[in-house]
């Protein structure tokens, strides 16, 4: 794997003017998006804001009403999650989506599991699940426990490891840390950035501006539904962001504006 | 014994985790080595509600324990081998609903559909003269057409499973009735092979005792060359010593069984052929991808789907599978009876068929469950039956004892679930 450092000029996945409602509720309108490789693109805002159904639309849970993805480069639509993981985008969702009733290996090779003859590959999927396991320095007594006797820091381990199988080029993380401790959450953060040096876009959703200012090349605010924002992490600062996120900015569309610029200068 | 078997002491060392398989090297894991180890980790199971098949063993030992100090004939060869005759056509019926259960769904139509499987078979070889094997095929065939309208009905349209089974029940009751026509009852012949596979065919004595040791050579080779596979893949493997034990105790289970039943006629084909089913599905359930997203469904619909599970299709596949057993199951009973008439898949066949699967350990909230609970539930169920019969009591109590069995298994169900989930294995 060839460790792209900077953005890429074109971007692996990219979104123009995506909506979705809910009966009466607009969770998302016109939204653009982008995620380069070997970029990490944080998406915040308040709670409601639409980061899950943008992150849920991109993983083809939801349909979007309106608009356009591209998929490296190429025009994508995706209405299954399983086309969304044939296209090489892998997702942690942030109710987890694991099956409490299997064990840690069924969840993780779940819907493509191994064979060996015309029986599942226990053996290799155990192994497999193994090298994950630690390869995220995770903390699991044994795969062969249903998850549902996993502490939560655990059962988001086993779900970020999840996404790693197979190969993805873009990997979605929804609050990835919301329930983890210190050490885990910085587990979870060396990950993101092992990710970004093996070429991955990554798009991850935070609540805690300092992990965000911490890991994310760029932050794209998302505030009731719409775009407010897209930052440079190098060129802001978290009260910046935070204007945002809560709409006290004065002046958010010229500010937008200019931050639109000089990101665009930059890459 | 081999070399990559650790003993408990082999962890106190630091140092000694990487000559440890991979899977046993959390410092936190507790040792389970040996048969003291083995009880230890089976008594834990059972306090945190992981019962598995125990409760209904239990009971199954308790029913013939009962009966047999009311009647000795009760575990006599010939007696025995009645139940199992008794028991597969409806056992073949429960392993459809084990299928179902395992979803988190329900079918209430299996005895209409067996009833009318029983029909179209009566009607199509002895009233239109078809061939057997065409008969058995439109029977079986109409399950599973059946099935797939349901699981199209529900994946379609969300219909809960059990209000459409609920119209399936009575709407295919009527068409057994109609397909019957007038007399209402159609004998098949005594000398029809599905007859003499019901009734007359039995294994001769040498003949089940090769199937026994086949099935236990299998079930000793798949053990030995896993552990070769995870000895290779550093993995734990199961020392040969536990292996042998249980390929003999295995061998001692089937073994002594065939011994009473040979006494008398035998093992019968028909049984043969639900056992060899429930092995099948035990099979396809536990180890192919088809029934890991079966479980998966049964535990978390939306994280199956997720995961790029194609649900509708399993679903689909699922009823499909489960009116095709109703329909076998049918024909079996057909085959026994000697006929098909308007109460072919009444009575209470259809509730056996049910409370089977669940009295066998088969979990009503999905995901949790064996095929052999079919077998084990039946076989419950088909004791009680007999029994009663034995002591010269009758429908009633035969009755209300499988209704009070079934709520005891029900009320077992919930109580491990809620253990479970206190005890973080839901
Ligand atoms: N399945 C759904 N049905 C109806 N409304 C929904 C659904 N999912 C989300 N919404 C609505 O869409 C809006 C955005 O929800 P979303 O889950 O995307 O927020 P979020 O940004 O992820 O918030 P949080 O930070 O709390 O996770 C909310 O108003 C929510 O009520
Ligand atoms: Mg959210």
């Amino acid at each position: 794997m060839t460790a792209t450092l900077s953005p890429a000029t074109t971007a692996v996945l990219s979104l123009s003017g995506v909506s979705k409602r809910f009966g009466a509720v607009q969770a998302l309108k016109d939204i653009d998006f982008d995620v380069h490789a070997g970029e990490v693109v944080a998406l915040v805002g308040d709670n409601g804001a639409g980061k899950s159904t943008l992150v849920k639309t991109i993983a083809g849970v939801y349909t979007p009403d309106e608009g356009a993805m591209t998929f490296d480069g190429l025009p994508a639509s995706v209405s299954s999650p399983a086309e969304a993981q044939e296209l090489g985008i892998a997702t942690v969702f942030q109710d987890l989506a694991l099956c409490d009733n299997l064990d840690v290996v069924a969840n993780l090779f779940l819907g493509r599991e191994l064979y060996t003859g015309r029986a599942l590959d226990e053996v290799t999927m155990e192994q497999e699940s193994w090298r994950l396991l630690r390869q995220l320095s995770a903390k699991i007594p044994s795969v062969r426990i249903p998850v549902a006797s996993l502490s939560g820091g655990q059962r988001q381990t086993v779900a970020i490891a999840r996404s790693l199988l197979g190969a993805p080029k873009v990997v979605m993380l929804d609050e990835p840390t919301a329930a983890l401790g210190v050490a885990q959450t910085a587990e979870v953060l060396n990950l993101v950035e092992r990710l970004r040096e093996n070429g991955l876009g990554v798009i991850l959703i935070s609540h805690n501006m300092s992990d965000v200012m911490a890991v994310a090349d760029r932050v794209n605010v998302l505030r009731l539904g719409r775009n407010n924002g897209v930052f440079n992490v190098s060129q802001t600062s978290s009260q910046e962001i935070i204007a945002a996120i809560t709409g006290a900015t004065t002046n958010a569309v010229s500010q937008r504006a200019a931050r639109r610029e000089s990101q665009e200068e930059q890459s | 014994m081999s070399a990559s078997t650790p003993t408990p002491e082999a962890q106190a060392p630091a140092d000694a985790t990487a000559a440890l398989p991979a899977d046993l090297q959390d410092e936190r894991l507790i040792a389970s080595q040996g048969i003291g180890g083995f009880l230890r980790v089976f008594l834990s199971r059972l306090r945190s509600g992981d019962l598995g098949s125990l409760p209904v063993v239990v009971g199954l030992i308790v029913i013939w324990g009962a009966f047999q100090m009311q009647n000795s004939a009760f575990l006599s060869s010939r007696n025995l081998v009645n139940l199992t005759q008794q028991s597969a056509a409806t056992g073949t019926i429960a392993l459809g609903i084990v299928l179902v259960l395992l979803l988190g769904e329900i079918d209430l139509s299996v005895g209409s559909i067996s009833g009318l499987s029983a029909a179209i078979l009566a009607v199509g070889f002895v009233g239109h003269g078809w061939s057997l094997p065409l008969a058995i095929l439109a029977a079986i065939a109409s399950g599973a057409v059946i099935g797939a309208v349901y699981g199209l009905l529900y994946t379609r349209f969300g219909v809960p499973s059990f209000v459409i089974t609920l119209a399936g029940l009575l709407g295919f009751l009527g068409l057994q009735l109609k397909v019957l026509g007038q007399e209402g009852s159609i004998n098949i012949p005594f000398d029809s092979g599905l007859v003499k596979f019901a009734q007359a065919s039995f294994l001769s004595d040498a003949a089940a005792y090769v199937v026994v040791v086949a099935a236990v050579a299998v079930y000793a080779a798949t053990r030995l060359r896993s552990n070769q596979r995870r000895a290779a893949a550093g993995l734990s493997t199961t020392p040969v010593v536990t292996l042998a034990v249980r390929a003999v105790a295995l061998l001692l289970l089937l073994a002594i069984p065939v011994y009473i039943l040979n006494r008398d006629r035998g093992v019968s084909y028909m049984f043969l052929l639900f056992v060899a089913l429930v092995v099948v599905f035990d099979f396809v359930i536990r180890r192919t991808r088809w029934g890991r997203s079966v479980l998966a469904i049964g535990g978390n619909v939306e994280a199956a789907r997720r995961a790029g599970i194609n649900v509708r299709a399993v679903y689909v596949s699922v009823f499909v599978f489960c009116s095709s057993l109703a329909a076998l199951g049918g024909l079996l009973a057909a085959g026994r009876l000697a006929a098909a008439n308007q109460s072919s898949g009444g009575g209470d066949v259809n509730l056996n068929a049910i409370a089977a699967a669940v009295i066998g350990g088969t979990s009503l909230f999905g995901g949790r469950g064996t095929a052999y609970s079919a077998l084990l539930g039946i076989l419950v169920i088909q004791s009680i039956s007999n029994g009663l019969s034995l002591v010269n009591l009758g429908s009633p109590e035969r009755y209300m004892i499988t209704g009070g069995v079934l709520l005891l298994a029900v009320i077992i169900d919930s109580l491990s679930r809620r253990s479970r989930a206190s005890h973080g294995r839901a």
